[in-house]
């Protein structure tokens, strides 16, 4: 009855949220005194998916048939269910990512799984198999039991942190049945901006508002990012008038992100933006107005002209990051 | 073309969230309750998209009586008709199982909702609803055209996008800027009293999962202010202090 956790690589490279769910996995597996397994769709390096062993995960299954190249969740799920069935596998679990968002509810009705997404912490197993879980954008927390045999949770980022080793995993191939009905959906073109620093894998995420009072003005504000190794982000208004692309924008309706540090540029902070944040550890808020509401949810505030100070955060980041 | 929009029942997105009878039930004194805003965008898009081509639109919604305005409101913004599912929208594999239920007794083209409720997040109805009906799932779309019996989806990934395509039928997920919203005018508001709405008892589903409780974030500390003239202090106290860099 082991732990099972899908892991993503980007460009070759494991992602830092499937090595912090990996981690996460591994502790679980150690709780429950059973051992944890991967499952990699992307041809990777040995070398790379061995590195999976320093947080605790025994073997890799490498799927490496070229159909499942292309990420697609559905065809993903049914590899998954099939291990799953094949390996006596408890508990799957995924980091939070847009495929392993759209795998988890498919995994979990295939093997008519107890599901929980939004995981904060190691499951209390001292009564069954309880989780919590962020609800309400953020706002509240459920403590929720998963009943079935089988269990299926998606990691928030920064959910565990994991203690490393030098063990090494072992790779085996596996190669799932494929079903035709899992390629419906025919994949015609990525548009991704590359280069940049993905704004939910961030540690570090600096985001502008209206009162960067245009985009000819985001100059500064790469400037900082570039400098503290941070990814970029919006509010709602922002990439509403197209002063920055829709994956920018972070809010109730946009992307969540829960980085060690957000700092907010001229941003008010209405609550449906803080609802897309409140899960970061530190947050900044440098605006003007003093009364502005995003002091109130903020660590640490600079009130003060943003064209002044930001230019001066920038140049002072390089001292203290590397 | 036939198209079902599954919608929620959620606090407006300004609600203050708290917790009642020993914190296992949701506080809903003084909550203003709306249709759940990423299902208003599959709704709009729904609309458009039978005004460009012609069938119906039906809004589903599992919930007790109390969810009624909400599809009442569903209804003035211009489906068709409404079949509600009485019974309290426990998790997301109960709320799938009803929804794929009456799916599968009436034939769509086409099942669209909100890439996730704003009340319990789990963004799993579509691709549950999809894998009980046996049909390809897509989520969150910002973008959808029709070209005979494809769609043309454009889907959000981390740091961009990705343009998909797919026969009908399927399921998905939709968040802005799919389609505009729209406001209610007088005669949709007078017509939604008279149209249908269904009410149907739920179908037995097994349980999966238990909620337990339910608890609040602590409160945040103070703010502390930061001199403007000399914000590289800033730093100082992200490593001394926060010890985060």
């Amino acid at each position: 009855m082991s732990v099972l956790i899908y892991i993503e690589t980007e460009e070759g490279i494991i992602k830092k949220s499937s090595f912090e769910a990996a981690g996460y996995s591994g502790a679980l597996a150690r709780l429950q005194g059973t051992h944890a397994v991967a499952i990699v769709f992307e041809n990777t390096a040995v070398e790379v998916l061995e590195k999976l062993g320093n947080y605790g995960i025994q073997k890799v299954y490498q799927v490496s048939d070229t159909k499942y190249t292309q990420a697609a969740a559905m065809p993903y799920s049914s590899a998954i269910a099939e291990l799953v069935q094949k390996e006596n596998i408890e508990v799957i679990a995924l980091p939070k990512s847009s495929t392993a968002d759209a795998m988890v509810s498919r995994i979990a009705t295939k093997l008519k799984a107890g599901v929980a997404t939004n995981v904060l912490e190691l499951p209390n197993l001292t009564e069954g198999f309880q989780v919590k879980r962020a609800i309400y954008t953020g706002k509240a927390f459920a403590q929720i039991q998963l009943t079935a045999a089988i269990k299926v949770i998606s990691i928030a980022k920064n959910a565990y942190t994991a203690t490393t080793t030098s063990d090494k995993a072992t790779i085996e191939s596996f190669v799932p049945t494929t079903n035709e009905v899992d390629f419906k959906i025919v994949s015609k073109e990525i548009q991704k901006a590359t280069g940049d620093i993905l704004l939910t894998e961030a540690d570090i995420v600096v985001s502008g508002g209206r009162g960067m009072k245009g985009p000819e003005n985001w100059g500064i504000l790469l400037d900082l990012a570039k400098a503290m190794h941070a990814g970029t982000g919006c509010s709602k208004p922002v990439s509403d008038m197209d002063w920055r692309p829709h994956h920018e924008h972070v809010g109730q309706t946009g992307v969540k992100v829960s980085p060690n540090l957000y700092i907010a540029i001229g941003i008010s902070g209405a609550i449906q933006h803080l609802a897309g944040v409140n899960s970061s550890k530190i947050i900044v808020a440098i605006n003007k107005d003093p009364e502005a509401p995003f002091f109130k949810a903020a660590d640490y505030g600079i009130c003060g002209d943003l064209f002044d100070i930001v230019p001066k955060l920038a140049a002072a980041a390089k001292n203290y990051i590397n | 073309m036939k198209i079902l929009v599954c919608i929620s029942h959620v606090p407006d997105t300004t609600s203050k969230i708290s917790f009642t009878d020993n914190n296992t039930k949701f506080n809903n004194a003084g909550v203003q309750y709306i249709i759940g805003p990423y299902d208003e965008y599959a709704l709009s898009k729904a609309i458009d998209l039978r005004e460009a081509g012609g069938g119906s639109v039906t809004v589903i919604n599992v919930g007790e009586a109390d969810t009624e305005p909400t599809i009442r409101k569903a209804l003035a913004i211009g489906a068709d008709d409404a079949i509600r599912v009485n019974a309290f929208p426990k998790d997301a594999n109960f709320v799938a199982e009803q929804i794929a239920a009456v799916a599968k007794s009436n034939t769509y083209d086409l099942i669209l909702m909100g890439r996730e409720s704003i009340d319990f997040n789990g963004g799993m109805v579509h691709g549950m609803v999809a894998e009980l009906l046996g049909l390809p799932s897509i989520s969150p779309i910002m973008k959808l055209e029709i070209n005979g019996t494809t769609a043309t989806m454009s889907k959000e990934i981390e740091g961009g996008k990705e343009v998909v395509e797919c026969n009908f039928p399927f399921v998905a997920g939709c968040q802005e800027p799919i389609a505009e919203w729209k406001i209610p005018n007088m005669r949709g508001i007078m017509s939604a009293k008279s149209k249908p709405l269904a009410v149907l008892e739920p179908v037995a589903s097994e349980e999966v999962v238990k909620l337990l409780n339910f608890e609040t974030p602590k409160p945040k500390g103070a703010c502390k202010m930061i001199d403007p003239a000399t914000p590289e202090q800033l730093f100082d106290l992200l490593r001394n202090e926060a010890k985060i860099i």
